[in-house]
């Protein structure tokens, strides 16, 4: 019944990065193949296993799944990372959707052209340290628990621990004002699954380089 | 513990009493789901008189049948109030107010609801489904809502650019479902919140090109199925909390609150 999940999409973070993550705090193994063509895509279109003509696409349980957040809900739901009910599901998905909308900056910020690439780093610090990390720093600090929602980890926790490593990557600095979340990380770090994910060898892939976007844009032909 | 104690004084009590004095069949069909919004207060939206993010919610509440109050953000103090008073999780609207928390995230809000109220399914597959379906209705909706905040000399080659996604991506991707397995919904051979979703991205493309569904014989008519469903003409009609398509005006005074 427990084939492993196979994951198509770029051999680098982009959206599927999250999903890695994910599975990996799941202790899910998986297999992944890489798109590193135009001729690779087009076929999965042809093929019709791409529902909406896009990666992600997790092949899992029997379906071709696209469309990351489905994904996600569908991985955290499976894996008891979605609360234990629905208030505690709708303060999970109300974090996660503040996170993912941070990490889209970060996500798309490879492709911005060059003369807004200062701004729009700018733009990831100031939202971090203003909009986004101040509320975790104060669910956190109200509830002392050790994890966002209901004491027991999430995948919040776990999107959240991603982006606090993204946005460190632009400003290492950035946890300064923020001594809950300083222990969240390293809480989280000691994770067995997370540890694990955390060292060389894992399927965590690096920060986006040249090579990646020049992948992508070649592969989506959006020169 | 007296009535008043329990919280049952003043309107509750009034309310409870009036709907005991109908007759016994009618007071029985409503009388189920009126003590819970009595007692749960009725869910109170915070958006700008208009559409945008909260126009999806506003569907899916009225088509789960639950009634809703608005409370409109006119000008820039209004939303400055409510971040101000620590509303706003994320600074951000939507904010709805509903069973005791203050929810922003359009999906989160639409997910909470779609639970609630049986509209997600019956499993964990069948979420994953609604899910994905949603995700690209959600991706269509929002290139239409944001075309007219785009600059105007882009308008032309955006509006070509929805067309040509909702006739060439989206749209045969549902025509698909509905073909493969013959049922009257998306999922689940049930009303769900995939169908709600639908439906109001099939309509808002129509208004940009009326004959978008004309390559798409059970699109149509899935169309006038959902909207024949009670609580969804409802919403169709004249009168309901519907918002019609931003004008000009409007979008002005929304770039204006918002500093866009």
């Amino acid at each position: 019944m427990s084939e492993k999940p196979r994951l198509i999409y770029f051999n680098g973070r982009g959206r599927m990065e999250s999903v890695r993550w994910l599975l990996a705090a799941a202790r899910v193994e998986f297999e992944e193949i890489f798109l590193d063509t135009r001729e690779q895509y087009v076929k999965l279109i042809k093929d019709g296993s791409l529902m909406f003509q896009q990666v992600p696409l997790v092949e899992i349980d029997g379906m071709k799944m696209v469309q990351t957040r489905a994904i996600l809900s569908y991985i955290a739901g499976k894996y008891n990372l979605y609360g234990k009910d629905l208030k505690e599901r709708a303060f999970i998905d109300m974090y996660v959707e503040g996170i993912t909308d941070l990490m889209h900056m970060i996500l798309m910020f490879p492709f911005s052209p060059p003369e807004a690439k200062e701004k729009n780093l700018a733009l990831i610090t100031e939202r971090a340290t203003h909009r986004y990390f101040p509320v975790f720093e104060k669910a956190l600090k109200q509830h002392g628990q050790d994890f966002l929602v209901g004491n027991q980890v999430s995948w919040a926790d776990i999107q959240l621990m991603e982006v606090i490593l993204a946005v460190e990557e632009k400003t290492p600095a950035v946890l300064l004002a923020f001594p809950q979340l300083q222990a969240f990380k390293t809480r989280m770090s000691n994770m067995p699954a997370i540890k694990k994910f955390l060292q060389p060898g894992s399927p965590r892939k690096p920060p986006p380089d040249d090579h990646y976007v020049s992948t992508v844009l070649k592969v989506l032909a959006e020169e | 513990m007296s009535a008043s104690e329990r919280g049952w004084g003043g309107r509750r009590r009034q309310a409870l009493i009036s709907v005991l004095s109908w007759p016994p069949a009618q007071r029985k069909e409503r009388t189920g789901n009126r003590n819970a919004e009595i007692m749960a207060g009725k869910p109170k939206l915070h958006y700008t008189n208009g559409r945008g993010k909260m126009e999806s919610i506003r569907w899916l509440l009225a088509a789960a049948g639950v009634e809703f109050e608005e409370e409109f953000i006119e000008t820039k103090e209004d939303l400055e109030k409510l971040r101000n008073d620590g509303s706003l999780l994320f600074q951000q609207v939507p904010m709805v107010e509903i069973d005791g928390m203050k929810m922003v995230q359009t999906r989160a809000i639409l997910s909470y609801i779609a639970a609630k109220h049986n509209l997600y399914g019956k499993d964990l597959k069948e979420r994953a489904w609604i899910d994905m379906y949603v995700e690209g209705t959600t991706d269509l909706m929002g290139m239409i809502m944001y075309l007219p905040f785009q600059p105007a000399e882009a308008k032309e080659k955006n509006l070509a650019l929805i067309i040509e996604r909702a006739t060439a991506r989206y749209f045969p991707a549902y025509e698909k479902v509905l073909k493969d397995h013959g049922h009257d919904y998306l999922v689940g051979n049930k009303l769900s919140w995939a169908d709600i979703h639908l439906l109001e991205a099939i309509l808002m493309a129509e208004e940009c090109k009326p004959d978008i569904l004309s390559a798409f014989p059970l699109l149509q008519a899935f169309k006038g199925r959902i909207s024949n469903i009670p609580t969804i003409k409802k919403f169709l009609q004249p009168g309901s909390q519907r918002k019609p398509p931003a004008d000009e005006k409007f979008i002005a005074h929304v770039k204006k609150i918002f500093n866009m």
